[in-house]
């Protein structure tokens, strides 16, 4: 049995516990006909989508198909044209910035490089989000911050700095800040991207973890079919700055979406592709 | 095969009139002056949030002292070597263009007013604002395209608060103090040349020196520092965080400061001087 079937049927498996499917229809995130566009590149057009609490959404779709976009709308990041931003039923689109930092406390995010502070050590790193909105001492700082490197499999690397380390710790070192204030929803730009397939793996099998460990819930932008399959509930697949498709796991792969079976025979190609 | 020397096929595009050229030219100058007033926008814009954020605090301390440091004492050096030998340039040219009217003489007085009225600030201004803008230019450049700004917008903190107040705050309050040690290292420039060049006595030198400068001179000279200071740290600040792009943008933005601080610098100079007279 592949690594990669192992992290596919204890995806299986959480998804049939009765606690997940309860809390499946309570929204969490919701975007209504967001429209987003950057000088004359039009990005997203009339992006509507549902994010239910406690799954694994997985945004799938091409490069510049506006997947990140999508995350950053969700943070506040980014405010669309038109069209609303839902985050637990309080409409976000027109917040100030120092109103959408109570929002963004909600969540948690791994950026794709994993965006660590270059001056500050690992500890620094994870430290940060706790020494600006926690009032707790160094002890407890130092405690929590113990835990989480753990928890992302990082112990007894605190005193790095992130120049010291590879592609694959410095996301986990990431993930590791962003869930250091215990969020509501974890989302996950590319977290695969870049990595090699065992490295890879493991930050599946990381997701799949703190999804169980946390009980949070999580969307994970990706191109890659693999990690989608391993971690994900739901698809909804980004095409054109719409959201074309969204489905199950189960109905993607029997979908008659022309564009997603294409992307998923073309993935599928390519992982089946020997390698030299 | 198409000799090089052949008539190009292509139709020439029709001669554009005098009209369409004074058109676009229009349409260019619109497009700067829309630049330019965005620019100023984003510039008062920012003072004013930097302004906000450091009324309410809290600020930093560590980080702000870190700024002191970075900004400020490891500046000592090129302020040291720069004033020092503009003092002795100074005291030679004064020597030499006042000989007829026996200039030795006036060489404690017109180095000294020189200094401290303004070559100490414009050019300490210049000199400090091209290290240390280029620096935070860098610096917050590189952070924006590594989506570091992001993060720390993504953690609920406001990267003006976090990076701007102390950075500004730094380079408000350090560029008086380098200022002033300028004008003294400048003021021994011109000792030195004056004693061991042109034979005068020391005593006459510092006697001149003292008799010479006056309060409002001094604070004429160090009070416009504190708009540079701002303006540099202000100006280094905003570009980095306006960077766009990867190390192609945080180059731009680098040379875009140098340039931008080193011309507000002269700009501001000739306004505060003339606030200044008018005050003082």
């Amino acid at each position: 049995m592949t690594d990669t079937t192992i992290v596919a049927d204890r995806r299986a498996e959480a998804r049939q516990t009765p606690d997940r499917r309860t809390h499946v229809r309570d929204l969490f995130v919701e975007f209504r006909g967001v429209n987003k566009a950057y000088g004359s590149k039009q990005v997203l057009r009339g992006a509507d989508l549902k994010v239910y609490r406690g799954e694994v959404l997985v945004i799938l779709g091409g490069s510049g198909s506006g997947k990140s976009v999508t995350l950053r709308h969700m943070l506040g990041l980014e405010a669309p044209d038109t069209g609303r931003v839902i985050v637990e039923d309080e409409d976000i689109t027109d917040h100030p910035e120092e109103e959408l930092y109570r929002v963004r406390k909600k969540f948690g995010m791994l950026f794709q490089s994993g965006a660590l502070f270059d001056s500050m050590t690992v500890f620094e790193n994870v430290a940060f989000p706790l020494r600006e909105h926690a009032e707790m001492s160094e002890d407890e700082i130092a405690r929590a911050v113990r835990e989480k490197l753990e928890l992302v499999n990082l112990p007894n690397t605190e005193h790095l700095m992130p120049v010291d380390l590879s592609g694959g710790m410095r996301k986990r070192v990431g993930l590791a800040r962003s869930i250091v204030l215990d969020p509501k929803m974890i989302l996950y730009d590319e977290p695969t991207t870049g990595l090699d397939p065992i490295t890879a793996h493991k930050i599946n099998e990381l997701i799949i973890d703190l999804q169980s460990k946390l009980n949070v819930t999580s969307v994970v932008v990706t191109h890659d079919i693999q990690s989608a399959f391993s971690v994900g509930d739901r698809i909804a697949f980004l095409n054109k700055g719409v959201f074309e498709w969204v489905g199950t796991m189960e109905e993607a792969r029997d979908s008659d979406h022309p564009v997603l079976r294409e992307f998923l025979k073309a993935s599928a190609v390519t992982a089946a592709q020997p390698t030299h | 095969m198409t000799s090089i020397l052949q008539t190009n096929a292509t139709p020439k595009p029709e001669a554009r009139s005098v009209l369409d050229k004074a058109g676009a030219f229009i349409d260019r100058v619109r497009n700067h002056s829309e630049e330019a007033l965005s620019y100023l926008g984003g510039l008062t814009d920012l003072a004013v949030q930097t302004i906000q954020q450091f009324v309410r605090g809290p600020v930093d301390r560590e980080v702000v002292i870190a700024q002191f440091d970075q900004i400020g004492v490891r500046s000592i050096s090129i302020v040291a070597i720069t004033s020092l030998f503009i003092g002795m340039v100074l005291a030679l040219q004064t020597a030499y263009s006042l000989s007829d009217f026996g200039g030795s003489l006036f060489i404690g007085k017109v180095v000294s007013l020189s200094l401290v009225r303004e070559l100490a600030p414009v050019l300490m201004a210049l000199m400090v604002g091209g290290r240390v803008g280029a620096g935070i230019a860098a610096e917050l450049g590189t952070m924006k395209v590594t989506e570091q700004i992001d993060a720390l917008r993504a953690l609920a903190t406001n990267p003006v608060r976090k990076l701007v107040v102390p950075r500004v705050l730094a380079t408000t309050v350090m560029m008086p103090m380098l200022t002033l040690l300028a004008c003294f290292i400048g003021i021994l420039g011109g000792l030195i040349i004056a004693v061991g060049s042109l034979h005068l006595s020391s005593n006459f030198y510092i006697r001149s020196v003292i008799e010479t400068v006056k309060y409002n001179d001094l604070a004429s000279g160090v009070g416009k520092t504190f708009f540079f200071g701002f303006a540099i740290g202000l100006i280094a600040c905003f570009n980095g965080l306006s960077t766009t792009g990867g190390a192609d943008g945080v180059g731009r933005s680098t040379t875009a400061t140098v340039v931008t601080a080193s011309i507000t610098v002269l700009i501001m100079d000739f306004f505060l001087t003339k606030l200044f007279l008018f005050l003082l």
